[in-house]
């Protein structure tokens, strides 16, 4: 279905596509019918810069599966950070 | 026989009388032809739909689909324009009948008219189509598994779905359902449901639910396409179409 799941937070740092990094401040999230990936759904992950065109934001379409591992590796790899170190 | 076709981006007066884009494909020739308004889904104004637009036209019918994303940027790419979207919290209810409306006033406007028309959406378009029936002047409407006619989003969802059921009293064309017996949204007894209040109403339509089919199931470029459901889809359509704006 086209799911109109869509969340968003504000985020701090840059992403990089086609060679160019770029400044982003936030990072729109839908699990939805993606553009470009062969999927029924997918993650979609939309990193932009508020007041600069969304043709230059940095997006990413995954597998929900692929996805759910994603955000398991990057939490646990977070979690072994310890700040200050 | 000969056959040809014309495909081409128009500008038309949506919502507001404000210029939209819209991709136009019609049967070379002085017709008169009836008219389809193809309405594209959550993803965007895309290839996809552009196809089935020009498979109308290749089946005889003038179609025209907006492009409902024109006022994130006219010239955005698909998939830009859809992240926009998403990013703006989507298009409203009125906005979306505006665009159609002009869209409709555009096909009868063409000298190649027969001065019938019908609508036709998959998924968010789905639900679309039968917002078209309930409120602009058209003479049948197809739903494509289009989710939240009937039910309302969760409410953990940033963005709420209303139900258009509410507006089925207004419904002044012959409806055609096509639905997959293991889609989860639409559920099959949210169809059936669908159903029973069309039944109650008076409304003229027929609803189909093939088995062996879930979403989607004619979107050739994703793996939810279902060969069997999507090529006996046309034939309904097609069937439904010849039979109301003849």
């Amino acid at each position: 279905m086209c799911s109109y799941i869509v969340e968003r937070t504000a985020v701090i740092g840059s992403a990089k596509a086609a060679g160019t990094w770029t400044p982003i401040t936030d990072a729109v999230v839908s699990v939805d019918h993606p553009s470009h990936a062969t999927l029924d759904h997918a993650l979609i992950v939309d990193f932009v810069h508020a007041g600069r065109p969304v043709s230059e934001r940095v997006a990413l379409e995954l597998s929900v599966p692929s996805a759910r591992e994603l955000v398991a590796c990057m939490q646990a790899a977070l979690d072994a950070f310890v700040e200050g170190s | 026989m000969y056959q040809g076709m014309l495909a081409e981006t128009v500008t038309i007066a949506g919502h507001g009388d404000e210029a939209i884009g819209a991709y136009l494909a019609r049967p070379l020739g002085a017709g008169p032809f009836p008219g389809v308004l193809v309405i594209h889904h959550a993803p965007g104004w895309d290839g996809a739909t552009k196809e089935i637009a020009r498979r109308f036209a290749a089946e005889g019918y003038v179609a025209i689909c907006p492009n409902l994303y024109h006022r994130f940027g006219p010239d955005l790419a698909p998939d830009d324009a859809a992240a926009a979207a998403r990013a703006g919290g989507w298009i409203s209810t009125e906005q979306f009948l505006g665009d159609a409306a002009g869209a409709l006033r555009f096909l009868s406007s063409l000298p190649v008219s027969n001065g019938k028309s019908g609508s036709i959406g998959y998924c968010s378009g789905g639900r679309q189509s039968f917002l078209v029936a309930c409120e602009l002047p058209v003479d049948a409407a197809v739903d494509c598994y289009g989710a939240f006619v009937i039910s309302t989003s969760p409410p953990e969802l940033p963005f709420r779905m209303e139900p258009v059921i509410d507006r089925a009293p207004k419904i002044s064309c012959p409806i055609l359902g096509l639905f997959g017996a293991e889609d989860k949204n639409p559920s099959p007894d949210e169809v059936a449901r669908i159903d029973a209040e069309l039944t109650r109403l008076g409304k003229e339509h027929e609803f189909h639910t093939f088995e062996n089919a879930g979403h989607g199931f004619f979107a050739v470029d994703r793996p939810m396409y279902r060969v069997e459901a999507a090529v006996q889809g046309w034939r309904l359509i097609l069937d439904f179409y010849g039979r109301h704006l003849s």
